[in-house]
């Protein structure tokens, strides 16, 4: 066993933070939540310059062929740094299903604009339920000669309104079992008949509707087996689930730095806050929810690297974090006392992205769920 | 013990909730979280205070009721659960009245409470500053005297009504040299002055309820002081009471309590209402367990209040507690939305007009302001068992 990163693990966690220190500091978060967008096109295109997007995109498809474990490192410092855009929705829920199931002419189409930053992805996974099951999925798609046609409404789908293309989980066939007869199409967003809504929520990110109306997508932007889409949305979950993970530590380790920090400065009657035992205990035990989470959502990272089996391990990782976030965010409060709920304050961009990131890809009830059946009851 | 309520106060509590429900009905606001502390309306403040409901607690002579504070209660219970708009007048009611009473001129008196009894006083809280919260003894605005007159300059952060008040109340430092306790005084002043400058502070939930409030050299009448010169920190602990004595801290956020449950009945989940799931029945029926240890824990502190003691712990301890019940509120409420809980403002498919996250982002200023819970758990924990205070 080993806890700590390796010396070229460093080195990338370092550059990363460089980068993103100078590139992304709050004021420009703060631009970008307000931007339309969502997100810095130049910034954009200096991340995949520096290979991030492809970074666990194979070598032979313009990637830079390294494994999940090295790109948590890069989302545990996006985390860290609130950096806002489609980073997430184009490498993990776009790139690298792909990568994982696409046919060698979808990966050689998709994944070298992917890596050189040219396309941006998302998935169109949630309906109106709201909810991350099988029996939720009833956005239709019914074959017509070669091509299906899609009708039905996404929900909460992540950077929509910039995606050049959607990965659409839809019902192809009738249904046994909810789980049967489930289809990924890769869709051109430019497709006529898409329509898509942003949302204003919590953390400012873009979450869309999306409504398809009689679209057309060819036979052969199937992605993965028709009919078996489910079990590849379960394994696009477990990916997303525990590359949130890492974005979260990120941000609750930084949370906690700024408020071990402020703890040190801010004196009331006459001494330092951190020196009032209760303060010590907060800041005790946020440093152990954090430490908890690292190696939890660390565990599940590095087990998605080593293509081992990872339901529970992920499922534990965002049950434990979905709260853990709440908790540390909840003290960081606490001890900031009233200047950290002003909107001038930087805490303010975790608390609200952290609470979004608890109830994305299943929330801790919906993971005690899964981490209950690997448990056999 | 007791724990009915009269007949008079059985009556009273359906007179007040007559009168909230004619309101609805004729569309005059919408039940909000936190409207007592947000919801400005002038004309609603007037027509409370033509019921008589301002200053209920307060002696006839000066034109209150003269009546309980299980009374003062019932009635800022229903004001609470039908989310009115009740901001103008709750500070002045709830506890500026109370100092005035207790330690003003009878110039004072004849003056202001009159003012907050008919609805036109609307009193602002000034009392932290950057770097006095918890510790207001350290506060450093200064008032120093003159001939006729005292001199304010300083800052003011968090203060309450800030772009609405017409008067300010506020603690300053009128001795520079005494010990920090010894040097300061209490005011009311009016905000319309030459020198103050108010600029709205915007929280995390984006409301401008609570301002900053600069002072450059602004004069103010010597009858502005409240009470004894220099003896403001102890006049004040008095006051500290009845800011933490009252329901707000419980049921700000009725609203959601109550659309949450609706939503939960009304929100078919698998062919069954939301509410017959397993989890979501457990988190609303525990809400409901700490909402009734919390109302009765703030019944008893009115009834500390009517036995005319000072309810220093107990009010701390339902502050306390009751602050964190509206975290578990907002919580639990964010839970059972699940990804729709992220969705803010109104589109169509926002649920509970997004009462939701506000309250969920809007309840980490809950458990700091009127005494952060750890202030209030040492109040407790020295005051009310005794314990040794930390060195
Ligand atoms: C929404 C909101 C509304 C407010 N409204 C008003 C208003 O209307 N008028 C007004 O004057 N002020 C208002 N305030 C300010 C409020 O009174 C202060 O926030 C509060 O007194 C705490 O001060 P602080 O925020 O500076 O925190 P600090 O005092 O700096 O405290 C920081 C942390 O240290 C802890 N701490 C401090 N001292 C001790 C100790 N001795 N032992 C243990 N822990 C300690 C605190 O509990 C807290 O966790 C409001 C604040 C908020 C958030």
């Amino acid at each position: 066993m080993n806890f700590t990163l390796s010396e070229e693990q460093e080195m990338l966690k370092k550059m990363a933070r460089d980068f993103l220190v100078e590139k992304c500091p709050k004021t420009v978060v703060r631009e970008l939540e307000d931007d339309e967008r969502g997100y810095s096109p130049q910034l954009w295109q200096e991340m995949a310059g520096l290979g991030w997007m492809g970074l666990a995109i194979p070598e032979k498809y313009g990637g830079g062929g390294m494994s999940f474990l090295d790109l948590a490192i890069l989302l545990e410092e996006m985390g860290r740094a609130c950096l806002p855009g489609p980073f997430f929705s184009t490498v993990l829920l776009g790139g690298l299903p792909i990568a994982d199931i696409g046919t060698e002419e979808q990966k050689q189409e998709y994944l070298p604009k992917i890596s050189a930053g040219e396309a941006i992805f998302t998935l169109a996974l949630t309906e109106p339920s709201g909810r991350y099951d099988a029996a939720s999925m009833a956005v239709r798609a019914a074959a017509d000669g070669d091509d299906y046609i899609v009708n039905g409404t996404k929900l909460f789908v992540s950077d929509a309104h910039i995606a050049d293309y959607l990965l659409c989980v839809a019902r192809s066939s009738g249904r046994p079992k909810p789980e049967d007869g489930i289809t990924i199409f890769i869709v051109d967003a430019k497709s006529p008949g898409i329509s898509c809504t942003v949302l204003k929520t919590i953390a400012r990110d873009k979450l869309c509707e999306v409504v398809f109306d009689r679209v057309r997508v060819p036979g052969k932007n199937i992605l993965g087996q028709p009919g078996r889409g489910w079990s590849e949305v379960r394994r696009i979950m477990e990916r997303a689930a525990t590359a949130k993970c890492c974005d979260m530590v990120g941000a609750i380790q930084q949370v906690l730095d700024m408020t071990v920090d402020y703890a040190k400065e801010r004196k009331q009657f006459d001494r330092p806050i951190g020196s009032f035992q209760v303060i010590q205990h907060y800041c005790a035990n946020m440093a152990t929810d954090v430490d908890g989470s690292r190696f939890a959502a660390y565990r599940a990272a590095w087990r998605l690297s080593e293509g081992v089996p990872c339901a529970k391990e992920a499922a534990v990782a965002k049950a434990w974090l979905s709260e853990a976030c709440e908790r540390v965010l909840a003290l960081a409060h606490q001890i900031h006392g009233a200047i950290g709920v002003t909107m001038d304050h930087d805490l303010q961009f975790y608390t609200r992205r952290a609470k979004a990131a608890a109830a994305t890809f299943g929330n801790a009830d919906f993971h005690q769920e899964t981490v209950a059946q690997e448990m056999g009851l | 013990m007791d724990f009915k309520f009269t007949q008079e106060q059985d009556k009273f509590r359906q007179e007040v909730r007559e009168f909230l429900g004619e309101e609805l009905r004729q569309g005059k606001w919408q039940p909000s979280c936190d409207a007592w502390i947000q919801g400005y309306s002038p004309e609603f403040t007037k027509k409370v205070a033509r019921k008589g409901w301002i200053g209920l607690t307060w002696p006839r002579e000066y034109g209150g009721q003269g009546r309980s504070h299980i009374d003062r209660l019932i009635y800022t219970e229903e004001m609470l659960r039908y989310g009115a708009p009740a901001a103008c007048h709750w500070f002045a009611d709830r506890q500026i009245g109370g100092a005035i009473l207790r330690y003003g001129t009878e110039e004072q008196k004849k003056e202001i409470l009159p003012r907050i009894i008919r609805g036109e006083a609307y009193v602002g809280l000034g009392m932290s500053e950057p770097e006095a919260g918890s510790d207001l003894a350290s506060v450093k605005t200064r008032a120093a005297e003159t001939d006729d007159s005292y001199v304010l300059d300083g800052q003011k952060m968090w203060t309450s009504c800030g772009m609405f008040m017409n008067y300010l109340y506020l603690v300053a430092r009128t001795d520079p040299e005494a010990p920090k306790h010894r040097g300061l005084s209490e005011f009311i002043i009016e905000t319309d002055l030459p020198g103050i400058t108010i600029t709205p502070t915007i929280d995390i939930t984006g409301s401008t309820a609570w301002a900053e409030v600069f002072f450059d050299g602004v004069r103010v009448p010597r009858k502005s002081l409240i009470g004894e010169k220099n003896r403001g920190f102890y006049q004040i602990v008095n006051q500290l009471d009845f800011e933490r004595a009252g329901l707000e801290r419980l049921m700000g956020n009725y609203p959601l309590f109550d659309a949450i449950i609706r939503y939960a009945r009304e929100t078919d989940w698998n062919g069954l209402p939301l509410c017959k799931d397993t989890l979501v029945r457990h988190k609303l029926a525990q809400l409901q367990v700490e909402f009734e240890v919390g109302w009765l824990l703030t019944y008893r502190v009115a009834s500390v209040m009517d036995d005319g003691r000072a309810p220093n712990v107990e009010a701390a301890m339902a502050k306390a507690y009751s602050t964190s019940f509206e975290q578990h509120l907002a919580s639990a409420a964010m839970d059972i939305l699940g990804l729709y809980g992220q969705l803010v403002a109104t589109s169509k498919w926002t649920p509970m007009l997004g009462m939701a996250p506000h309250s969920y982002f809007g309840s980490k200023g809950y458990s700091l302001q009127a005494g952060t819970s750890e202030i209030l758990r040492n109040i407790l924990a020295t005051r009310g068992l005794g314990l040794p205070a930390a060195g």
